[in-house]
């Protein structure tokens, strides 16, 4: 598969401009990439956060396409609705359109208060792509911590102070967790790697069934970053192997997509982010070479389970 | 026509196979689970072409309802007690998004403590989220009402979601003769389902769930409110459509030996079936006692409960939830704001009873009746709001 930029150039736009995503806002550039991709009737489900509250805002609105949100923890089952709906539509004989449906969801309402929501949606296997913008913090509401903060990182929940250096503990690893569910198709992907990220949105809509894709998402405010810089950080969490490219097919053929030719100490990626800051000074370093542990032994990790997985 | 010996439960299951909506997502909890197993049994025998969604918890449950509603499918779904609680703001985004999702809800107490009986606090907590309520006295009420709630739920004018209630155990287990109709003849009701600005029109996307400001938001309440307002006519027009078919006719109250009567006691569900016991009762004694019964209580229907009290001077009513630190329980509060509204000098005593499933005896019922009959006529003057068959020390 190649992804043509002069076809995809021609297409109608199903995510268009105008919404009041911050300028430079790496969630708008995903909902552009992913909705690139789409040739079918499709639906879209939208967790409460960012990209639903900046594309609806009543009468308007930036999607050309049939779009429903209707609360915070349960974009699968909202997705999940719909598609029982366009199923039972068929087998009553009143659909004939081969629907695809897609859900978008940034991390709180992915990780945390949606997680229940996924799971159930993902093991019932319901066809429905997954669209985590992962921002690593619930930035709609002002950069409170979530299950995917990365240890150590300012957020206006996990402050840096005296006695607490930004978020104690690990984020969670949410790919496994949808992998390990058996599903046919789980990816990472950034838009930084276009290219990647749309193949595997392409690869996710031909599947009858669930899939899930979890997408870094560089965000202005929240990790304090100049808009110029949003997608030269999705490139470097990329190329520091903080956000490997892969996918796991049945949860069981895992591919890693993109290997870095040189890979970036972490702090290319870090000292660029405000959030980030303190782990510059002298007295956190100890803290910076944990991350910097914790990225390695992960990308180690990656590495054994895609060479030793089924092919 | 044919009768039937069946539990509420078991009539409910079968009138979704009747009715053979698009889709049904549900979550298993007591006293429900029986409506959910049943039906699970008539998908698996392809007796019904419905997609049956078992969901993880009942926010998806509802949450599915939502967006299969939203997509231009038939829904129905049932739960009870913590069931509905976990719903909660599920149901205000369904009734917000004018969503005709059906709801047979088996009325249980919520925890704590944890209990799996009747008590009606879960649906009166769930009083202000927009659904209409009808509440059903027995099995053949809960059958015929399931059946009617479709169309009402679908009525242009309304376009609301429809929440049936009906005693846990005491209606939802206990096995009754129930006429049912033939399923051509409960199709011909409901009529086939028209959807309007579904999600799945290619050629005619749609937005559910934006985000509305202040400069919108107070239109939509609004409009929901009107379309409320609009079921109370809706509700009646169906119920009397439905007696012509079936020969069971129905209206927003019941009465029972209200004509001539100078006491009444008002009651939700199977307790009006009680307290009918009672009047007949009192009324061989010569005390002139009725009963009455708002089988829709959402919307409130004021004027039919009015006209339903005619000339009656005690009323007592029994609720069996309490509205904690309100000094009025629920249906009393209503009642109560009814009558004030129109000047009425009707004197009302509140009671709560049956929390937990505690059994309402005949003789409690029958004290609370002769008190209020003794107040009317100025000889006692009763507390205007207390608990009903209590350990109080």
């Amino acid at each position: 598969m190649v992804i043509k930029l002069r076809e995809i150039s021609k297409k109608k736009p199903l995510f268009t401009g105008g919404h009041r995503l911050c300028a430079g806002c790496g969630a708008a550039v995903i909902a552009r990439q992913v909705m690139n991709m789409v040739d079918e009737p499709v639906v879209i489900g939208n967790g409460t956060g960012c990209l639903e509250v900046t594309t609806s805002i009543y009468p308007f609105s930036s999607w050309n396409v049939s779009w429903i949100h209707s609360a915070f923890p349960n974009t699968a089952s909202t997705i999940a609705g719909v598609e029982s709906a366009w199923r039972a539509l068929r087998d009553f004989g009143e659909m004939k359109d081969n629907y695809r449906f897609i859900a978008f969801a940034g991390d709180g309402g992915t990780y945390d208060i949606g997680l229940q929501a996924l799971s159930g949606a993902i093991e019932r296997g319901h066809r429905f792509l997954y669209v985590c913008y992962n921002n690593q913090a619930y930035m709609n509401t002002g950069y409170q911590r979530s299950g995917a903060t990365p240890a150590s990182s300012w957020s206006s929940t996990t402050p840096v102070g005296t006695k607490q250096k930004g978020k104690p503990g690990r984020s969670k690893d949410l790919t496994a967790i949808t992998a390990a569910h058996k599903i046919p198709y789980v990816a990472q992907a950034s838009p930084g790697f276009w290219n990647d990220l749309m193949l595997k949105v392409e690869r996710a809509l031909q599947i009858d069934g669930p899939s899930f894709i979890n997408v870094i998402q560089p965000c202005i405010p929240g990790w304090g970053i100049l808009p110029r810089d949003s997608m030269r950080l999705a490139k470097l969490a990329v190329d520091t192997c903080y956000w490997p490219l892969y996918e796991i097919i049945d949860g069981r053929e895992c591919t890693i997509n993109y290997h870095p030719k040189q890979k970036l100490p972490l702090t290319e990626f870090l000292s660029l982010q405000k959030r980030f800051k303190h782990l510059l000074k002298d007295e956190n370093k100890a803290l910076l070479e944990e991350l910097q542990a914790e990225v390695d032994t992960d990308w180690e990790m990656l590495m054994m389970r895609c060479v030793g997985s089924l092919r | 026509m044919r009768v039937v010996a069946e539990t509420a439960n078991g009539a409910v299951a079968e009138a979704m196979r009747q009715i053979e909506p698009h889709v049904v997502a549900a979550y298993p909890i007591t006293p429900q689970t029986e409506v959910v197993e049943e039906f699970a049994g008539y998908v698996s025998d392809g007796r019904v072409r419905t997609r049956f969604v078992p969901v993880e918890s009942e926010h998806s449950a509802m949450s599915i309802c939502v967006g299969a509603s939203a997509a231009g499918a038939r829904v129905i779904t049932a739960t009870s007690s913590q069931g509905l609680a976990y719903m909660w703001e599920m149901l205000y985004i369904a009734s917000g998004n004018r969503l005709p999702i059906v709801m047979a809800l088996v009325n249980r107490a919520l925890s704590a403590p944890i209990n799996i009986h009747c008590d009606h606090s879960d649906s009166m907590g769930a009083r202000d989220s927009g659904w209409i309520q009808i509440y059903c006295r027995d099995a053949q009420e809960v059958y015929d009402t399931f059946i009617q709630a479709l169309p009402i739920a679908e009525h242009e004018d309304v376009r609301l979601p429809v929440m049936v209630c009906y005693d846990g155990f005491i209606v939802s287990h206990s096995l009754a003769r129930i006429e049912m109709m033939t399923d051509e003849r409960v199709r011909d009701f409901i009529g086939s389902y028209k959807a309007i600005y579904p999600l799945l029109d290619r050629d005619h996307p749609v937005i559910y769930g934006p985000l509305v400001l202040y400069d919108y938001y107070m239109e939509f309440k609004r409009q929901q409110a009107e379309a409320m307002n609009r079921a109370l006519e809706v509700v009646f027009e169906i119920g009397k459509r439905f007696g012509k078919i079936s020969g069971r006719s129905y209206g927003l109250v019941s009465s029972y030996r209200m004509e001539d009567a100078d006491i009444a006691l008002a009651a939700l569900s199977s307790t009006a079936r009680t307290a009918e016991v009672i009047a007949d009762e009192l009324r061989d004694q010569g005390i002139r006692a009725g009963v009455i019964s708002p089988r829709l209580f959402r919307p409130f229907p004021a004027k039919a409960l009015l006209q339903a009290l005619g000339g009656i001077k005690v009323l007592g009513v029994l609720d069996r939830a309490d509205s904690i630190g309100a000094g009025m329980a629920p249906l009393a509060a209503d009642i109560g704001a009814a009558l004030q509204s129109a000047g009425s000098n009707i004197r009302l005593y509140n009671r709560v009873y049956g929390l937990g499933g505690r059994d309402l005896t005949l003789s409690d019922l029958k004290s609370f009746f002769l008190s209020l009959e003794r107040a009317g006529q100025g000889k006692e003057m009763p507390a205007h709001f207390g608990y009903l068959g209590v350990r109080e020390d």
